[in-house]
């Protein structure tokens, strides 16, 4: 809502504040205001000019040479615009004036003819294009026949004003009017509200005479009041109506389409013109739209209708899409001379319905969807009448044409002045209560302790007791209420177990050196289920802004490397990232299975400290290791299988199992999806943290510190390429008995000196025993034992 | 025999001078006072000399021997510094040289905010609930006071699955459910998460965000509770000198509702290009829970009030770190996120 400071005093005594202070007293009451726009900025020295004459310039085809009166003297302007002509009032810039934007007017020559100032369209004074009436958009302005030459256009065309951008909230429907501002800004700065008088003459004809009216929807339209306004000439409004139009963000027509502007600014209250004549029955027939009927709105589209429209009719066909646009069959043009005004409530249902079905929004939508006040419905129509004969030279029939089923009494709210202070920890007087009351303009009683409060129709916002309590609290001052910390009894308040391991986990990863990412939820089609462990039925937004972004993820991998490719792509050739983040599974329920994940994607080099010597790049075991020790921290034991998955290498995949259950997933990138992505050599891992949290950690009790020392043999073995390590060490831990307490792979040889399909693995193995020394004999006999364990196998001793 | 051991000192005296390392010096320790050496021969030798002599010279040779090991140790002090000295200076190393890196990663910038209030409203009581991201309608609208065709759901636009299931659009139904689920008992929580709204991405717009919702309720928690709970987080997140100050503003599900501002942290009030001249900084929204929601989820307004309040840790962080793009979050730059390695105590 834009408010011009000059058209808001003709309600309310703004009492000269600076327009800064005002908006601030504004915002700080409870309506933001979001910009406050001097409309005179960067204007000076701009008159009125009387052109006396204008001839083409020899020497430029586009160029004319006026000779424009200035009121000082007649001088010479070279002017461009396509419509100047001799006879015209119009804009003058003076050698010396200042326009937006900085721009300063000098004296100058334009292809050899001199040129003293220059002719503005209302574009150069900084008006919005779209602003600007459709007759001047292209060229300058003309002023009225009756402008004062050399008078000061700023100051005579009301350009002196400042209009304050107001952000208003949904619930504060009543401050889309001027009116409803004024109101607001008078219980603010204490002052009286003044409503416009209207008076007008009626001719003795009734509107009665011309007009039929049938409201076949009472329910969407409890009240409808059309008056006839006949002999109108229609012509453009004077500048003072074009200037609060402008400055109201409106652009203006006709006078009788700005009338209806202007009111609707005015009231809030939306109004449509129709031609009379157009009308054809003298009819006005208000129902729901026939299934594909079909009507032309003024913004000529032609739309196919639904039983759930309401029209305004002639009886016969659609005239109007009720409180969103009018049609173009009945549209006021210049040779209306007869119109029907119509003010209407329209229940607010009903027009966002078709706002939202049609696409299409207008002024009067908005307001209806947001709720008219009821009780200026016949005020606003005659204010329309009364303005038509002023500006348009109409002819007022007497009376309305009227259908009225409005309920529109005040609501009543009780309130008690200690449930005011109980709510907001204040401890507020009654007598300041009730001022603020009367400031708003809500009549009240006060009596036994209790608030009996009449609120205005147009504060449909208001509506139970704690809306009386903010009104209070606005005007009172927020700044006035104290700083307590609720008196509830203290809990001790922290994480739950699970929120704790998801630190946990958040830690561990950034010790192993990775750097925390967050991608989006939503993914293309294609990507959402790539690398995930398990496929569900795929989610989609049922209108998704682009494919991209069209479904729900059931995996992290995508985005993660995604994330990775971005970086490498900017010549960082080491990315290690991890994140936390739910997929969404197909569940039982018709909400998703969430399921918290966390991934890895490392690529690059893992340790780089070259000038030692020291590189390795990342390889499958790197991520392995800080998911053994993740396993580790959160005292799981966690299993690697052998497996295959779309996307990674089909040698250099695990899944990670824990009892028994998929959890996760390792592996290589596949070199194809490797080089689809632009990655060297990546690793990734993905596993459901949900499942690794499900077990609770058992309570940490510490086991004896050994008092005996362990003893290490080594075997070194040459195996067949195909058998695993993994395999191997379960071997030599059964054969190892009790006394074995760690085995380990120490050495890995694949060489030239092996004969082909061989590998040389050495294990280092530890042998203790809680309760004494072992002896040399003792771990012989057990080590033998597994030796042989290990040659019935098939492996052989490596000398 | 006299002279001869007087001759054999000087000798010995003046290689131990002479030597110049410890292999030398033990070389002169051989030589002289060896199993082989002379002065052991005089030793042996004594024998052959008048026994009433044999006191005298033994002492003689005594004197001598001592002298030289004295002499001789001494030297080897010396030298033995002077070698691990030598030692030393050759193994000198360049110490302006890179130390071997530690490999250390870190929380992303929003888990930093987000984690940092957590842990301001625990010391303050608070528990933490989490929720679903695709949420019923009911909870993400209805039950918060936003029935359907409610104009505020403008102020939304969501992404919807079906119907009745969407993207949920704030985390506010963490309140609604945990209001459902409390079942009338009194409640303080803090409900951090991710959000998702109808937006094209630009520089202060995402179509994923995050945000964190607090939710007080109680017998008698009045406004002045809220004002003071939200003064101790603007201190504690942007410095004791902060003062805030509330507006009124529009939620359904609040009455009153607020909006709240901290005076600038940049300018401290004086205007800047942070508060856009105000001296002032938008931080949050909240207010007095809505009788409606209240009763919708089962409690008795009448007897239990509460307050609620919701920020974006993006606008924090943004603020915070002088973030000028909303899409840095997303894009996981590591140029970007490896810039929150820093503690900032
Ligand atoms: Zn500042």
């Amino acid at each position: 809502m834009l408010v011009s400071i000059k058209w808001l005093k003709d309600y309310v005594n703004t009492q000269e504040l600076p327009p800064a202070e005002l908006g601030e007293k504004i915002t700080r009451a409870g309506i933001e205001v979001d910009a406050v726009i001097d409309r005179s900025e960067g204007l000076s020295n701009i008159v009125v000019g009387h052109v006396e004459s204008c001839v083409k310039h020899p020497e430029a085809d586009k160029l004319n040479i006026c000779q424009v009166n200035v009121g000082e003297e007649t001088t010479q302007i070279i002017c461009g615009a396509p419509n100047i002509a001799a006879g015209q009032n119009v804009i003058v810039a003076r050698p010396g004036a200042r326009l937006p934007g900085g721009m300063k007017i000098k004296k100058a020559k334009l292809r050899g003819e001199e040129s003293n100032g220059m002719i503005c369209s209302l574009q150069e004074l900084g008006i919005e294009g779209k602003l600007v009436p459709k007759a001047y958009a292209e060229g300058i302005y003309v002023l009225p026949e009756n402008a004062e030459v050399g008078s000061d256009v700023i100051t005579n065309f009301d350009l002196d004003d400042t209009v304050l951008e107001l952000g208003l909230t949904p619930n504060r429907a009543d401050a889309m009017s001027m009116l409803g501002v004024a109101y607001e800004v008078g219980a603010i700065l204490e002052e009286e509200v003044k409503l416009p008088e209207i008076t007008y003459k009626e001719a003795e004809d009734k509107a009665s005479s011309m007009l039929t009216l049938n409201i076949d929807s009472p329910e969407a339209n409890p009240l409808y009041v059309a008056k006839v306004v006949r002999n109108i000439e229609v012509k453009e409004s004077p500048m003072w109506l074009q200037q609060r139009l402008m400055a109201a963000g409106v652009r203006p027509h006709n006078n009788v389409v700005d009338v209806t502007n202007y009111i609707l600014m005015e009231y809030g209250q939306p109004l449509h013109a129709f031609d009379y004549d157009l009308l054809e029955t003298g009819n006005i027939t208000v129902r729901h739209a026939k299934t594909d009927e079909l009507i032309t709105t003024l913004d000529g589209n032609e739309r196919k209708l639904s039983l759930n429209n309401l029209v305004i009719t002639n009886g016969e066909k659609p005239v109007a899409l009720a409180g969103v646009m009018g049609g173009a069959n009945s549209e006021v043009s210049k040779n209306t001379t007869t119109i029907v005004i119509e003010s209407a409530y329209f229940e607010s249902g009903s027009i966002r319905q078709t706002s939202k079905e049609h696409n299409l929004r207008s002024d009067a939508s908005s307001r209806y969807e947001k709720g008219v006040d009821p009780n200026r419905v016949i005020p606003a129509a005659e204010r329309a009448a009364q303005l038509l004969s002023e500006l348009a030279g109409g002819e007022v029939l007497a009376g309305s044409v009227i259908f009225d089923q409005l309920q529109r009494e005040e609501k009543i709210v009780n309130v008690s002045p200690d449930f005011i202070n109980s709510r907001l920890g204040m401890k507020i007087r009654l007598d300041d209560m009730l001022d603020i009351l009367n400031r708003l303009q809500f009549k009240t009683e006060a009596m036994n302790n209790q608030l009996m409060i009449s609120v205005p129709t147009r504060r449909q916002d208001i509506q139970i007791e704690e809306d009386i309590v903010e009104e209070i609290a606005r005007l009172y001052g927020y700044d006035e209420i104290p700083s307590t910390l609720p008196e509830t009894a203290t809990s001790p308040g922290g994480l739950s177990p699970y929120q704790q391991k998801r630190r946990i986990v958040r830690n561990y990863m950034e010790g192993a050196g990775l750097l925390q990412a967050t991608t989006y939820s939503l993914t293309s089609e294609k990507s959402a289920t790539q690398f995930a462990m398990k496929h569900t039925e795929l989610t989609r937004l049922l209108m998704p802004m682009s494919e991209e972004r069209s479904t729900l993820r059931q995996s992290l991998l995508p985005h993660l490397l995604e994330s990775v490719s971005y970086n490498t792509a900017r010549r960082i050739d080491s990315v290690a990232l991890y994140e936390t983040g739910s997929v969404f599974l197909k569940g039982q329920d018709e909400l998703l299975n969430e399921e918290e994940h966390l991934a890895i994607a490392v690529t690059g080099l893992w340790l780089d400290n070259s000038w030692q010597g020291e590189k390795k790049a990342v390889d499958f075991f790197v991520v392995k290791g800080i998911v053994e020790g993740l396993a580790a921290k959160l005292d799981v034991e966690l299993e690697f299988e052998r497996g295959e998955l779309d996307g990674l290498h089909p040698g250099r995949t695990a899944f990670i199992t824990l009892d028994g259950r998929r959890i996760g997933v390792i592996g290589q990138l596949h070199p194809n999806e490797q080089k689809a992505r632009d990655l060297k050599t990546t690793i990734v891992m993905e596993l459901s943290l949900a499942e690794l949290f499900k077990e609770q950690t058992e309570a940490l009790v510490y086991t004896q510190v050994p008092r005996y020392p362990s003893i290490t043999r080594d075997v070194a073995l040459v195996l067949s390429k195909i058998v695993e390590a993994g395999t191997i060490e379960k071997l030599i831990r059964s054969a190892g008995g009790k006394l074995l307490k760690d085995v380990r792979v120490f050495d890995l040889y694949e060489g030239d000196n092996l004969e082909a399909g061989k590998k040389s693995v050495a294990f280092s193995l530890t042998y203790f025993d809680p309760e004494k020394t072992l002896t040399d004999e003792e771990v012989t006999a057990v080590h033998e034992k597994v030796v042989a364990a290990l040659i019935e196998s098939g492996a052989e001793l490596r000398s | 025999m006299e002279a001869q051991l007087n001759e054999l000192k000087t000798q010995a005296l003046d290689k131990i001078a002479a030597a110049s390392n410890v292999k030398e010096l033990n070389a002169v320790r051989v030589a002289y006072l060896g199993k082989k050496g002379p002065i052991t021969d005089l030793l042996k030798g004594m024998g052959k000399l008048p026994a009433e002599e044999r006191p005298k010279m033994g002492a003689l040779v005594n004197v001598v021997r001592e002298e030289v090991t004295a002499r001789l140790e001494e030297r080897m002090a010396i030298l033995e510094e002077q070698a691990i000295n030598e030692k030393l200076q050759s193994e000198t190393i360049d110490i302006t040289l890179p130390g071997r890196p530690v490999k250390s990663g870190n929380a992303h910038p929003l888990t930093r905010v987000i984690e940092e209030i957590e842990d301001l409203f625990i010391s303050m009581g608070y528990e933490i609930e989490e929720g679903p991201e695709v949420e019923k309608d009911y909870y993400n609208f209805e039950a918060l006071n936003l029935p359907k065709g409610h104009p505020a759901r403008d102020m939304q636009d969501s992404f919807y699955i079906s119907e009745d299931i969407l993207l949920r659009t704030h985390t506010s139904p963490v309140q609604a459910r945990t209001m459902e689920a409390k079942g009338g008992e009194p409640i303080k929580i803090i409900c951090p998460g991710k959000v998702y709204r109808r937006d094209n991405d630009d520089a202060t717009h995402s179509h994923q965000f995050t945000q964190i919702e607090g939710l007080v309720i109680g017998e008698d928690i009045r406004m002045s509770d809220l004002k003071g709970t939200l003064s101790v987080f603007a201190k504690k997140m942007f410095g004791e000198d902060r003062e805030i100050r509330l507006r009124p503003s529009f939620f359904p599900f609040t009455e009153p509702s607020v909006e709240m501002d901290i005076s600038c942290f940049k300018c401290g009030g004086e205007g800047c290009n942070v508060c856009k001249k105000t001296g002032w900084i938008e931080i949050l929204g909240a207010g007095m829970v809505h009788p409606n929601v209240l009763e919708m989820a089962g409690y008795d307004s009448k007897r239990l009030t509460g307050f609620a309040f919701g920020m974006g840790p993006e606008r924090i962080a943004m603020l915070k770190y002088g973030i000028e793009d909303i899409r840095h979050f997303y894009t996981n730059d590591v140029r970007f996120l490896s810039q929150f390695q820093r503690t900032e105590v």
